[in-house]
């Protein structure tokens, strides 16, 4: 029997390039609206070819406060990712390999966790955080990353998990005959095959974190304020300043397309692990 | 079988390990959980001080219970969870079969379709935004300029809102159900594929009683997680419409946030807030009966 797929490939590739398109559009026409001019911004037909200006971009960034929303959201997504990895992955190895009293409520436990909406969160969250007494720039963006970090630890612990779960149980037989701590085998043995599995990790966490905004909305004050939340200031009642907003969008968006560009199968293994090897 | 005293050895190293994870999670999530249960029973309002709450029983679920919004906004939830699960489950099945053998190699294609995965909420919610405005809207201009269709102002007429916050979430969630399928579609073992087409199976058979069957869970799996999400999405949703116009988009989640936050009742909003649990809880645990990815022989 043929299946004859041959013949259909040229329709197979016009309707990649056409998904490919529909894709990316939306994020191109952000970039190309972020160099257009007031005019050509508002002229009555889009402008696909146009002189671009640097405009928008400058008054963004020489915005005084823009090194500093830059600043507060690198501080939080890369701390909260650093911690997250850093509790995460010995997590993760105690639950596929020990043996202990709680294990299954500690999975289980870790697994409905991460299906509480982020909302549901915040409204605690920000009772809690003026009786703790978060106040001031760093100690809310201590504040935020604390929340962050917990929010990404099941992700991150139950992405780890499937890493553990590859490696060969011999390898941590032999180094305990050897002689080896726990904590050596798994700093010496585990960790270092486990690097791929902290590299996907790394991408979710940081990319939760970077893009937040609920939490960040409500929780800090102007000057812990990060990108996304200093983006929605440009929605004023005014008048939308589409020409800042996309600048800003692209700016925000810039790490997420250098990840998608050199990382596409790092994600593609983050999306599908549950799913498929579950 | 382990000694006692190993086995004991072996907890404890197993908690020595667990411990800094399990510290911040019960800190920055399971007592914040505890507080919404907490506050789900007082009348405390934002920017008042702790100490000016007061009990109320139950009073916030009475009032849930016959509050017209809530049960709007629940309706509007599974209206838009019903549409977006169904367009993003068969569009995406059905381009990841379609596509399963014209795209290998063709890796721009995946990174093009990661893409839409990767862009923060809030920047897709302007986007959207820019694309829907009823004037400037390329979206309009085209429908126009291509086929004479008149101006349609998609965030602002009640019957169409919904609609565009559906094509906003098709657009930016589609391809994770592809990606999926497609990973488990490459997942069938090579022989099966072979063993069907030696038998003369054509493709509808292949199709439907080889591939989809095959990769079942995967398919439950993915439906189950979209429709998990559809209750935490807000800030899309934030952005495009506010919930509105009156609470025609006003998902779950996000009348949870605008009632702590804008209405500034905290403790009505955990009340809320305890109905929207329920719901993911239960939702979860259909999750977990299809696949536990954490569990192992030992588990209890």
């Amino acid at each position: 029997m043929s299946q004859a797929p041959e013949r259909t490939n040229l329709g197979h590739y016009a309707l990649v390039v056409v998904l490919a398109l529909l894709a990316t559009g939306p994020v191109y026409i952000m970039l190309m609206t972020s160099f257009k001019n007031q005019v050509d911004m508002f002229s009555r037909v889009p402008l696909w070819i146009f002189a671009p200006t640097l405009d928008n971009y400058s008054v963004v960034l020489f915005d005084k406060k823009f090194d500093r929303y830059l600043f507060n959201s690198l501080f939080v997504a890369i701390i909260s990712t650093l911690i997250t990895l850093a509790l995460a992955g010995s997590a993760a190895y105690a639950i596929a390999r020990k043996d202990f009293w709680g294990r299954g409520l500690v999975s289980y436990g870790n697994l409905m966790i991460r299906m509480v909406p982020p909302a549901v969160i915040a409204v605690p969250v920000f009772a809690l955080w003026s009786r703790w007494g978060f106040s001031g720039r760093f100690e809310e963006l201590w504040g935020l990353t604390l929340f962050y970090t917990a929010l990404n630890l099941p992700f991150a612990i139950w992405l780890l998990f499937s890493f553990v779960k590859q490696i060969p149980e011999d390898l941590e037989e032999a180094a305990i005959v050897d002689g080896a701590t726990p904590f050596q085998v798994f700093r010496l043995v585990i960790f270092p095959l486990m690097k791929s599995g902290y590299a996907v990790a790394a991408i979710f966490t940081f990319r939760i974190a970077w893009n937040e905004f609920l939490l960040a909305l409500f929780l800090t004050g102007r000057k812990a304020r990060t990108l996304p939340v200093a983006i929605q200031g440009f929605l004023t009642d005014e008048g939308v300043e589409w020409g800042r907003i996309m600048a800003m969008g692209t700016l925000i968006v810039i790490p997420s397309l250098v990840i998608t560009f050199f990382a596409a199968r790092q994600i593609i293994t983050g999306l599908t692990t549950g799913a498929v090897k579950g | 079988m382990k000694s006692l005293r190993a086995a004991l050895s072996e907890g404890l190293i197993a908690y020595a390990f667990l411990a800094p994870a399990l510290l911040i999670l019960v800190i920055g999530l399971v007592y914040p959980l505890f507080t919404t249960v907490q506050m789900s029973f007082l009348d405390y309002q934002m920017g008042t001080p702790w100490e000016s709450r007061e009990w109320v029983g139950i009073r916030w679920f009475e009032k849930l219970w016959s509050d017209p919004n809530v049960w709007k906004s629940f309706w509007v939830t599974l209206r838009y969870g019903f549409w977006v699960v169904l367009i993003e489950m068969i569009v995406g099945t059905g381009l990841a079969l379609a596509l399963e053998r014209a795209i290998r190699g063709a890796s721009f294609f995946r990174t093009a379709l990661i893409m839409p995965l990767m862009v923060s909420p809030i920047v897709v919610g302007l986007i959207w935004r820019y694309l829907f405005d009823a004037r400037t809207g390329m979206i309009n201009h085209y429908l126009g300029a291509w086929f004479g269709i008149d101006p349609v102002p998609w965030l602002a007429d009640p019957h169409i809102a919904l609609t565009s916050l559906i094509i906003t979430d098709v657009w930016q969630w589609t391809p994770f159900i592809f990606i999926i399928v497609l990973a488990g579609l490459q997942a069938i073992p090579k022989e099966v594929i072979e063993a069907s087409t030696i038998d003369g199976a054509n493709w509808w058979q292949m199709t439907f009683l080889v591939k989809l069957p095959m990769i079942k869970s995967v398919l439950i799996v993915a439906l189950l997680m979209r429709i998990v999400d559809v209750y935490k999405v807000v800030e899309v949703v934030f952005i495009l419409t506010e919930g509105g116009p009156g609470l025609e988009t006003e998902l779950l989640a996000l009348h949870v946030y605008k009632t702590a936050f804008l209405s500034q009742n905290l403790g009505y909003a955990s009340a809320i807030s305890m109905l929207l649990l329920a719901i993911v809880t239960v939702l979860s645990l259909f999750v977990l009966s299809f696949s536990n990815p954490m569990k192992t022989k030992s588990d209890f």
